[in-house]
């Protein structure tokens, strides 16, 4: 019974992370770590025994404690990569914050000097635009 | 744009400051007519823009709070753009008293980041405790780094020529005490020169410094944190080359 469980949720994973690669929403740079997951997790679903022999061989006595350990090293490296791309991403939005601050100056002081210029010829037009009147 | 000649970028970093800002901008434009005071505001939510343009400040409006870093790494970024070879950072609080300004760029006759200290024998600012503790080590640190005596290496209070203005354009980082000690101990890794130059600093006009012992505490080790970081950062750069 929890052969054909772990193989569907293998199945399930794998279909997920397809998906999301189509709709574009996982970046290929993450759908491929996820991939190789996924496949080692139908590998293992499919073939049980293979776990119990990968422990026999590396000296492990109790196979799930393999696949435990295994499981932590793999998050652990997950989410260390996350945090790393993610401070990528937050230096990046920094810097492009700054730029829309200097361009935003820029922009003004451009339409400062573009209003002076279309107001000197005729200035009496402009100054009488006052607010409206409720 | 080398039209500037002489001119001075008055680099004011703002969050909620709205009622400090106007008065500081005022200060420091009847202090010089050469100063160009440029307010960057980090992400104020109470109009400290507005009453820092109406004050005759050319204003960043950054479109979320960055931290001082990224506001000074906009400014510098800003004030090399224009062709401004001198800059100085200057608080919106009024602590830094704009008739100081003068003395701390003059500092950069001498060297390339000239650094207004607080607790060069003038003024009674102080501290105690872990943050005083903090402060003496840091300025220890950094001294042995530049070779110069300083002493009070996280006043904000600091004038850049345009070879410091560059530098602080590739680098300045936003952690936190990034703006004070990382900018400084990497510049000084990437040869440039530090003076400082003994200030009085003023109370704060409205509003109260943080100073708890919990709040000075964690000051102490992050900042221990901050330059450890910075120093191996260093030692790493330096070894090819040696």
């Amino acid at each position: 019974m929890i052969v054909p469980v772990g193989i569907a949720f293998a199945l399930i994973i794998l279909a997920l992370i397809v998906t999301m690669l189509m709709r574009r929403h996982l970046r290929e740079k993450y759908a491929v770590m996820w991939l190789l997951i996924g496949a080692a997790m139908l590998v293992l679903a499919l073939f049980p025994d293979l776990l119990g022999a990968l422990a026999g061989l590396l000296g492990v006595i109790v196979p799930s404690n393999l696949l435990f350990a295994l499981a932590v090293a793999l998050l652990i490296g997950v989410t260390l990569h996350l945090s790393w791309e993610l401070s990528r991403a937050e230096e990046e939005i920094r810097r492009v914050a700054e730029e829309v601050a200097i361009l935003r100056a820029e922009v003004e002081r451009l339409q400062a000097s573009i209003d002076e210029a279309s107001a000197s010829p005729s200035g009496e037009a402009e100054d009488r635009d006052g607010p409206p009147v409720s | 744009m080398t039209e500037l000649g002489d001119r001075v970028a008055v680099l004011v970093p703002a969050w909620n400051e709205v009622r400090n800002v106007g008065h500081t901008v005022e200060e420091i434009r009847s202090a010089d007519p050469l100063y160009d005071v440029i307010v960057i505001d980090d992400g104020s939510v109470d109009g400290t823009a507005s009453a820092a343009q109406e004050a005759g400040a050319e204003v960043l409006v950054l479109p979320f709070n960055l931290g001082v870093g990224g506001a000074m790494r906009t400014g510098f970024t800003f004030a090399d753009r224009r062709g401004y070879r001198r800059a100085i950072q200057v608080d919106a609080d009024g602590q830094h008293n704009p008739e100081h300004i003068r003395l701390v760029l003059d500092g950069l006759e001498r060297a390339d980041i000239s650094i207004g200290a607080r607790f060069a024998d003038v003024g009674d600012y102080s501290v105690r405790g872990p943050r005083k503790w903090a402060m003496v080590f840091l300025a220890f640190v950094v001294s042995r780094v530049a070779g110069v005596r300083l002493t009070d290496v996280t006043s904000g209070f600091r004038a850049a020529n345009q070879r410091a203005i560059r530098q602080y354009v590739r680098y300045y980082p936003a952690e936190y005490l990034g703006d004070t000690l990382d900018s400084l101990v990497e510049a000084v890794h990437s040869g440039l020169t530090v003076t400082q130059v003994p200030v009085a600093m003023r109370p704060r006009m409205h509003g109260k410094p943080s100073q708890n012992v919990i709040g000075s505490t964690v000051y102490l080790v992050r900042s221990v944190f901050a330059i450890s970081l910075a120093l191996m950062r260093g030692a790493l750069r330096r070894r090819p080359r040696a």
